[in-house]
């Protein structure tokens, strides 16, 4: 699945790295607790967090993901973006709460 | 002793600023070519460690050795001491506090993942005095 049809699956507003979109993805995870991102370590792309603060972008750069999308709505502050934006992460912010955005992702295809 | 040795200071108070001696370890293994995989492991190793760092000990010295065959991460730290080391390797098992756990960190995990990561993890440490964890990340194991 590629970035730019996540972002229409979830209805997401992309913050940065629109030039990425075209980016591939075979799997995501989704977690508020970065540490259990960090235990499982596969080949996700994507990671779904409700936690809004610069540890989630160092911790999508330790574990190698391409995109971080904030869902429930939150939208994060300029110094997550220009985080973001110097690592080359994709970020969006999407209305969905976590567990639907979590099934319409993975209905379309998307696995964990 | 390898071939490249590497060495930040990890300030301790801001957990919102940490990860930044990671990052730049991340850079440089990249630069110098080393495997994906590797890289991604030792990343991990090292942020769980820096992390548990300012969380716990107010900063510290992280020395990154980079050999031929191994990585070696050395962490350490002039803070509180582990009073029970088996307990802390415990998954879930955790003493940091609300600050922690608003970022998303203090679930119990650091250490497991250090280790689960790392091929062969030493901690040393010492009540009052300090901790010094050590970890050997074999190159494309």
């Amino acid at each position: 699945m590629r970035l730019y049809e996540i972002r229409d699956i979830l209805h997401a507003q992309v913050l940065c790295g629109e030039e990425h979109l075209d980016r591939e993805i075979r799997s995501a995870c989704a977690s508020d607790f970065m540490s259990d991102v960090l235990a499982y370590v596969k080949d996700q792309g994507v990671l779904l967090t409700g936690m809004v603060n610069p540890q989630v972008v160092r911790t999508v750069e330790m574990m190698d993901m391409k995109c971080i999308i904030f869902v429930r709505g939150k939208v994060p502050g300029e110094d997550i973006l220009s985080l973001a934006r110097e690592r080359d992460i994709v970020v969006m912010a999407s209305a969905e709460r976590m567990f639907i955005a979590c099934g319409l992702l993975y209905r379309n295809g998307l696995e964990g | 002793m390898g071939d490249v040795r590497l060495t930040y200071r990890v300030d301790g108070g801001d957990l919102l600023q940490a990860g930044e001696a990671s990052s730049k370890m991340k850079m440089t293994l990249k630069k110098l070519g080393l495997p994906p995989d590797t890289i991604r492991r030792a990343s991990i190793c090292m942020y769980e460690g820096e992390i548990n760092m300012v969380i716990h000990a107010d900063g510290g010295v992280v020395t990154v050795d980079v050999g031929v065959d191994d990585i070696d991460i050395c962490l350490k730290d002039q803070g509180p001491g582990i009073p029970n080391v088996d307990k802390a390797m415990e998954e879930g098992f955790t003493t940091a506090g609300e600050v922690a756990r608003d970022l998303g960190f203090g679930a119990g995990m650091g250490l497991p993942n250090m280790k689960r990561y790392s091929d062969d993890m030493k901690i040393e440490t010492e009540v009052g005095v300090g901790t010094t964890v050590t970890m050997r990340i074999h190159i494309n194991s």
